[in-house]
């Protein structure tokens, strides 16, 4: 089934300096409880995003007017924790399209390529820089182009990321996973007689 | 020729790779696939969409755990989203034909507790859930991982997911343990000792004559927590202990069939030489009861230790979420730990719910009595745990001491279910997870092993177990 296709995105983005932000804060285990994928966005961070009587938290920047954008920037070791996908599909259905952090957790990052979320993982150091420039000026614009594998600050500063080339090909076809493996439906059959 | 000794790890995929392309992920081949209600709908209505089947239903087998109530079960679940998630289970397993062990149903539990009592986890297979700790099941000797739900609607599809080979890293504990050590204080020091983040990207093998004196129950509690430092599982290679184990268990090959099995089985370990992306070690004389005190499985300490204070951390870069971890727990950096009053007790989990576990707990309060001031919930992780501990007395045990002896579930370790700890109370816990609200909005959670949990809950606080061993 196709996706959304990912080539490039020109756009603000959302500062998260926190590390290790686990998915149970992204998507806390009771919101969980839905049985389609869409709709989980209004809940994404919830227990930072809302007090007990449900009045937005001021002080967590998704409720901060100052800050917006397709771009999630974020401590590193992000996503750790659950493999819930739902993780993926609430940062997606905010409308975030690219996070950026210095590490990712495995199935974090296994569950976003699967869901045409693009995880940018860049060093320590442009990580900082990346803050820097939102904190100076918070209608920044940062560029990614996925083809060239690079993203770009406005000042013209930019680095490189890795990305596997059979992911990229998904992204930027909207191809998914399951399209490549049904296709190989007759091969698995012959592995499992002989397994 | 070192390329041609092999790590476990490497024996095991390499059997299962259907189709390796240069630039591909391997399509890995799965033996065994376990599902539960969270995690499976959007994957079943997957398959709907695109008019799929299920490749192989009698390798995917399906229970109601994480939403679950732990009391009155016989009752339809008053929650209605809850209830909405487990129907949508109880009709998708059927149209698409695979065996669910629905509530009340002898077999039903949590999803890694039920697959090894009943046979179901053998060694030398590749197993994958739709839950991160579907690592518990590597203490067989097995691969085995947690998947999303994109990756639960691939093995359904193709019984294959699409894996890139991890690192591996071999973490060996070798000496004596220390009395009132147990396997929960192992996996704690350990990845207080790597961080929560230590061993992203590798899939670990846990090896030392440390780790091969434990029974399964207690293999099966340090796998568990493989993720927790970021690696995708933890395996250990099986021997006596773990045939001993499987024999004779439900689903598992019986007579001839088992004994050539087994003969197989001791095949399953890496060749002396080889090599690994990383190799840990640790004295077992070093370990001492664990517990947690931040909000990450990382932040441990000795039980008798300090707090650490900003100073002390290693990298200045952590100390914004330091401080954010303590301030959420209300503990000072540099405090005691050690007589920290607490209000509830959890017993229970995919890490320390199994039948030894209860007769560890058991076995610390019998004949004694729960602090006044403090909850106790003791929740199987199975039917046939629950079962096995009634004829065995330890609910007997259980209700003199106070505690509360539930119905088989995940409850409280994550709170999805009605078993939430109050917003700002503490909770010792022997469950795997110590995030901000894992288990209930604001509520704050000590990880630690079954033994600590119970003394905590006699004395009310927390102690050093070895004071009442």
């Amino acid at each position: 089934m196709s996706k959304e296709k990912f080539i490039t995105l020109k756009s603000t983005a959302v500062p998260l300096s926190i590390e290790n932000i686990d998915t149970d804060q992204i998507i806390p285990a009771r919101f969980l409880k839905a049985t389609t994928r869409e709709g989980f966005g209004e809940n994404l961070f919830r227990d930072w995003r809302y007090n007990s009587d449900e009045t937005p938290k001021s002080d967590f920047v998704l409720n901060n007017p100052t800050y917006s954008g397709k771009i999630l920037v974020a401590g590193k070791n992000f996503g750790c924790g659950s493999s819930r996908e739902h993780a993926a599909w609430s940062i997606y259905d905010y409308g975030f399209r690219v996070v950026i952090s210095s590490f990712f957790a495995d199935i974090f990052k296994n569950n976003a390529l699967n869901n045409a979320l693009l995880p940018i993982q860049v060093s320590d150091a442009f990580l900082r820089k990346v803050f820097t420039s939102i904190e100076q000026n918070p209608a920044t614009q940062i560029t990614v182009d996925l083809s060239q594998q690079k993203v770009t600050l406005e000042d013209g500063s930019s680095e490189t990321f890795d990305i596997n080339a059979y992911k990229k090909t998904c992204l930027m076809n909207g191809y998914d996973d399951i399209d490549y493996l049904l296709s190989l439906r007759d091969e698995i059959r012959h592995f499992e007689l002989a397994h | 020729m070192t390329e041609h000794r092999k790590t476990l790890f490497d024996k095991i995929w390499d059997a299962h790779i259907v189709k390796s392309s240069e630039g591909y992920p391997d399509a890995l081949y799965i033996d065994r696939h376990f599902i539960h209600e969270v995690t499976s709908p959007q994957a079943f209505d997957g398959l709907r969409k695109r008019g799929v089947r299920v490749f192989n239903p009698s390798r995917t087998t399906a229970t109601a755990d994480h939403n679950v109530p732990t009391k009155d079960q016989h009752l339809p679940i008053k929650e209605a989203l809850s209830r909405h998630q487990v129907e949508t289970l109880r009709k998708n397993c059927p149209e698409f034909g695979i065996e669910l062990y629905d509530l009340g149903h002898p077999y039903q539990g949590i999803v890694h507790i039920i697959g090894p009592e009943l046979g179901l986890t053998l060694p030398g297979m590749t197993i994958v859930c739709g839950d991160s700790h579907t690592s518990t099941h590597g203490a067989f000797g097995n691969i085995a991982f947690g998947i999303g739900t994109s990756e639960v609607e691939q093995v359904l599809a193709t019984q294959c997911v699409l894996q890139y080979r991890p690192k591996t890293m071999l973490i060996e504990i070798n000496g004596k343990l220390s009395k009132g050590v147990v396997a929960k204080d192992i996996i704690l020091y350990i990845i207080s000792r790597l961080s929560a983040s230590g061993a992203t990207g590798y899939f670990v093998e846990y090896a030392g004559d440390a780790i091969r004196s434990l029974s399964m129950e207690a293999r099966m509690t340090i796998c568990n927590m493989s993720i927790e430092m970021g690696a995708r599982g933890g395996l250990i290679a099986p021997d006596e202990t773990t045939f001993d184990y499987i024999k004779g268990r439900k689903f598992a090959p019986q007579g001839e069939t088992f004994e050539r099995l087994v003969e197989q089985w001791r095949q399953l370990k890496s060749d002396p030489g080889a090599r690994y992306d990383e190799v840990i070690k640790f004295d077992a004389a070093d370990i001492a009861p664990m517990i947690t005190y931040g909000t990450n499985p990382g932040m441990g300490i000795k039980v008798t230790d300090r707090i650490p204070t900003l100073s002390e951390l290693k990298d200045i870069s952590e100390q914004t979420s330091f401080s954010k971890s303590l301030d959420y727990m209300g503990l000072e950096p540099g405090a005691a730990i050690l007589g920290k009053a607490i209000d509830y007790v959890f017993i229970g989990s995919c890490t320390n719910a199994r039948i030894e576990d209860l007769r560890l707990v058991a076995s610390m309060v019998k004949g004694k009595q729960k602090a006044a001031n403090v909850e106790v919930w003791v929740v199987p992780g199975s039917k046939q745990v629950e079962n096995q501990a009634r004829e065995e007395g330890l609910d007997k045990i259980f209700e003199a001491a106070g505690f509360q002896l539930r119905q088989p579930g995940c409850s409280a370790c994550l709170g999805m279910n009605e078993d939430k700890i109050p917003a700002g109370k503490y909770c010792i816990s022997t469950s795997n997870r110590n995030f901000e609200g894992r288990q209930g909005p604001k509520s704050r959670t000590f990880l630690a092993s079954p033994l600590s949990a119970a003394a905590a809950a006699i004395t009310g606080k927390v102690t050093d177990v070895r004071e009442l061993v």
